[in-house]
Parts: C-alpha cells; sequence; structure tokens
C-alpha cells in the first residue's frame, strides 16, 4: 500500500515539524532560566513523554485503529518534542565540570519522572475507560 | 531567529523525526521487537552526531539546525521511557533496566567519542 505509506510519513514529518518548531522556541525564549540545572530540556521532555503515554494506551486500547493519529501525535510530535541527544551532551557538559552529582540527579530524575510520567498517563486512560 | 531560520529549523525537525522512523524500523526488521533495539541505535547514532557537531565547533545557527532542529527531533526520550514502561508491565525488569542504564551509559559515552573524534578532524 504506497498510498498509505506516504500518508502515514507526511503524518510523521508533520508531526515532527511541529514538535521541533515547539521545542526550539521554548529553547529560545526560556535560555538560561536557570543556569546549571537544563530546565528546558527537563521540562519538555517530561511534558512530551506525559503525552505519549496518553495517547499512545488510548489510540493502543481506547479509540478505532487509526493509521495516521499514531504517526502523528507519537512518532512525530512527541518523538521530535522530546529529545535525546542534547541531554547527553548536558550530560557530558555536566561531567566536564566535574559536577558528578548534578550529572546522576538529572539522568535519575529525567528517568524516575519521565518514567511516572508514562505511568500516570497510561493509569489515566485505563481508569477513564473503567468507568466509562 | 529570522523567518527562514524558524522554516528551516521545522522542515529539519520533520525530516529528523522521519529519520528515526526508518532507522527503528531497519533495526527492529533485523532484531525484533523484544528489546527496543531500534530506539537505542537511534538515540546512540544521534548522541554521537551530536558531539560531533560540539567537536567540529559548531556554535550558533549551525549548531541549532544541524543539532538542536535535526538530531533533537531524530533522537527521542518519549519513546525511550514508553518502552521501557511497557517492559516493565509485561514483568521484563531486566530488560527494562538494561534499556534505562545501557542508554544512559552508551549514549554519554557516545557523545564523548563524537566530541572526541569532531575536535580531532
Amino acid at each position: 500500500m504506497p498510498g498509505r505509506d506516504r500518508r502515514e510519513l507526511a503524518a510523521i514529518f508533520a508531526g515532527g515539524v511541529v514538535g521541533a518548531l515547539l521545542r526550539v522556541a521554548l529553547a529560545q525564549t526560556h535560555a538560561g532560566v536557570a543556569p546549571g540545572w537544563p530546565w528546558v530540556t527537563f521540562a519538555e521532555n517530561i511534558l512530551g513523554t506525559f503525552l505519549l503515554g496518553y495517547f499512545a494506551t488510548r489510540l493502543q486500547e481506547r479509540l478505532p485503529l487509526s493509521a495516521y493519529r499514531r504517526p502523528l501525535l507519537g512518532t512525530g510530535f512527541c518523538g521530535a518534542f522530546t529529545t535525546f541527544s542534547t541531554m547527553q551532551v548536558e550530560l557530558l557538559t555536566m561531567l566536564d565540570a566535574h559536577r558528578y552529582g548534578l550529572a546522576i540527579a538529572y539522568a535519575a530524575s529525567s528517568v524516575i519522572v519521565g518514567y511516572g510520567s508514562v505511568h500516570l498517563a497510561t493509569l489515566y486512560v485505563r481508569r477513564v475507560r473503567t468507568i466509562a | 531567529m529570522s523567518l527562514p531560520v524558524w522554516i528551516a529549523v521545522g522542515v529539519l525537525g520533520g525530516i529528523g523525526a522521519l529519520g528515526r522512523f526508518f532507522v527503528d524500523g531497519i533495526v527492529a526488521a533485523r532484531a525484533g521487537r523484544d528489546f527496543p533495539l531500534g530506539t537505542l541505535v537511534v538515540n546512540v547514532s544521534g548522541a554521537t552526531l551530536l558531539g560531533l557537531l560540539v567537536g567540529l565547533g559548531f556554535t550558533g545557527n549551525r549548531l541549532l539546525l544541524a543539532g538542536t532542529a535535526t538530531l533533537g527531533s531524530y533522537t527521542t526520550f518519549s519513546t525511550w521511557m514508553l518502552e521501557t514502561q511497557r517492559l516493565v508491565e509485561d514483568g521484563e525488569l531486566a530488560l527494562a533496566g538494561a534499556n534505562v542504564l545501557v542508554s544512559l551509559v552508551v549514549g554519554v559515552g557516545a557523545a564523548a567519542l563524537g566530541r572526541y573524534v569532531g575536535a580531532r578532524v
């Protein structure tokens, strides 16, 4: 189905455009809010991860199967709005400055809060289903 | 930031997302979906390339476009966390722990390696 594939790719591209623009806009407008702790990357990653947990669970378990919502919202938007590479370079910069405690705190809190936000979003979608 | 730069950020962000989709698909087709190796390969390769750009001395708009826009979209934090949480739900605690630790250790190492190589070419 080349036609379906092309629309799926267009959905991923469109979601990626919006996710990247929003991520860069937040970084540009909030640069250096709090030196030391990368608040912008942290907040973007946590928000995007909560949204992906919500979309992925809802699209998989609640809504009728759609070929374009998951590529648009999940792979495209949430995938592009959140970032791994920037986080790794931020960690590397902390290690360069011998701020090992800060690096461990940043990595651990990103993983713990990120994981928790997927968990909460998943529970939220499933709880709504049980009531409805 | 000028309008052409914003347009480039959007287009490159879309291309980065497509690149992630293709690389993840190629890796998963070979390695299966038991372990989220596709996302790991995407994230580690993206961290290496971002380190490389930093090592090469990219700054300003060049770093913004090639790094923040393209590689920022190519790599993903949210999918990494979603896949980890789904592994835990499936009772695969060891795989979930490995997915977190390997990504972080290899990710930082890859960024450092990329930067080292970039600074010496």
